[in-house]
């Protein structure tokens, strides 16, 4: 059973910060300009990020311990591709889903 | 391009944001599973998913309390996870930074990956967009994702089932995610950036909280806005010629 008073503390002070993380910028900068070498940076945030938080998902999946699986590569390899043969985000998710599952339910 | 209506954008950042419910009632229906399971009351594990709003934070949270870590450490630990947020906020500063105070305040509460994602990406492809059309886009994103978040946090705590592992679940950020990072990837410099980004997570995936990924996508910022200095450069010079 977990403390309560400790349950709070982080519930709150978790809350708090989380919010304090995603203000610091937009609160404080607001529509301050900002030097060229900072927005030259920034305009890469996304896909810098982005695909950093997903590599070790793809790579080593915590459904399968780590280890690598081959119909999520497959997945992954599809969504990616028809994305950027597409661009359409919808399309990507499908036929990425139906490769998953598709793989999944040939490799047992 | 016609000038669209504030109608529309709304509907499409709605529609945009529907394929995250994929991802979101599973990790948050699994949440609710988790959380109770390990002591917290239905109205303990709500309040978290409303306040907090980052699946991993409040994961790391729940796991590090329930072994009786010290307090501090589960903070720490918990705001780490969600240090990236301090970057998309920064991301978004340029394009939503003329907004109000109270605006930019509701902005930063939803601020998730999904709306982050979905907003760079059509906020670069709509550079005549108003602030105004800005911020309808971004929240009609959350219509979708950020109320689910609550529900089924609550749904997940008071069935206490969870969902077979057969459903590969877990795959769905991954998916979802790199549909959207591939419209993403235009140029020279966001392909090197997401390549550095993608190497540097990968050997860097065992430090601890998530630090990993900061490196990362720090990293991989600066290879896209050194590679685009590089590619101006070039240009230059050929026009110079």
């Amino acid at each position: 059973m977990i403390d309560p008073v400790a349950l709070w503390t982080v519930i709150i002070l978790l809350g708090a910060g989380s919010f304090a993380l995603r203000f610091v910028f937009l609160g404080v900068i607001g529509d301050k300009p900002l030097p060229p070498w900072v927005l030259r940076h920034l305009r890469y945030t996304a896909v810098a990020v982005l695909p950093g938080l997903v590599a070790p998902l793809v790579i080593w999946p915590e459904a399968t311990g780590g280890e690598l699986d081959v119909p999520r590569m497959a997945a992954a390899a599809v969504t990616l591709g028809i994305g950027l043969l597409t661009r359409n985000v919808v399309l990507s998710i499908c036929l990425g889903a139906a490769t998953l599952y598709g793989g999944l339910y040939i490799l047992g | 391009m016609a000038t669209e209506t504030t109608k529309s954008i709304f509907w499409r950042g709605v529609r945009d944001g529907a394929p995250f419910i994929l991802v979101i009632i599973p990790f948050s229906t699994l949440f609710g599973v988790v959380a109770t399971e390990a002591g917290l009351s239905v109205f303990e594990t709500l309040t978290m998913s409303v306040l907090v709003i980052a699946g991993a934070a409040q994961f790391t949270a729940v796991e590090l309390l329930r072994n009786d870590v010290p307090t501090v450490i589960a903070l720490v630990s918990a705001l780490a996870v969600n240090l990236r947020m301090a970057m998309y906020s920064a991301s978004l500063t340029p394009y939503l930074g003329k907004a109000t105070l109270g605006q930019r305040a509701w902005a930063a509460y939803f601020l998730v990956d999904q709306t982050f994602a979905c907003s760079v990406l059509k906020f670069e492809q709509n550079p005549d967009w108003t602030i105004g059309q800005r911020l309808t886009y971004f929240f009609a994103v959350a219509v979708p994702i950020c109320p689910l978040w609550y529900l089924f946090t609550v749904i997940g705590a008071l069935i206490g089932n969870s969902i077979p592992e057969s459903f590969a679940l877990d795959f769905a950020i991954p998916i979802t995610f790199l549909a959207l990072i591939a419209p993403m990837l235009r140029t020279r410099a966001h392909l090197a950036a997401a390549f550095v980004s993608v190497v540097a997570a990968l050997l860097l995936n065992g430090l601890v909280y998530n630090l990993g990924l900061l490196v990362a996508g720090i990293l991989g910022m600066m290879a896209g806005a050194q590679v685009e200095l590089i590619d101006s450069l070039r240009k230059e010079r050929e026009g110079g010629a």
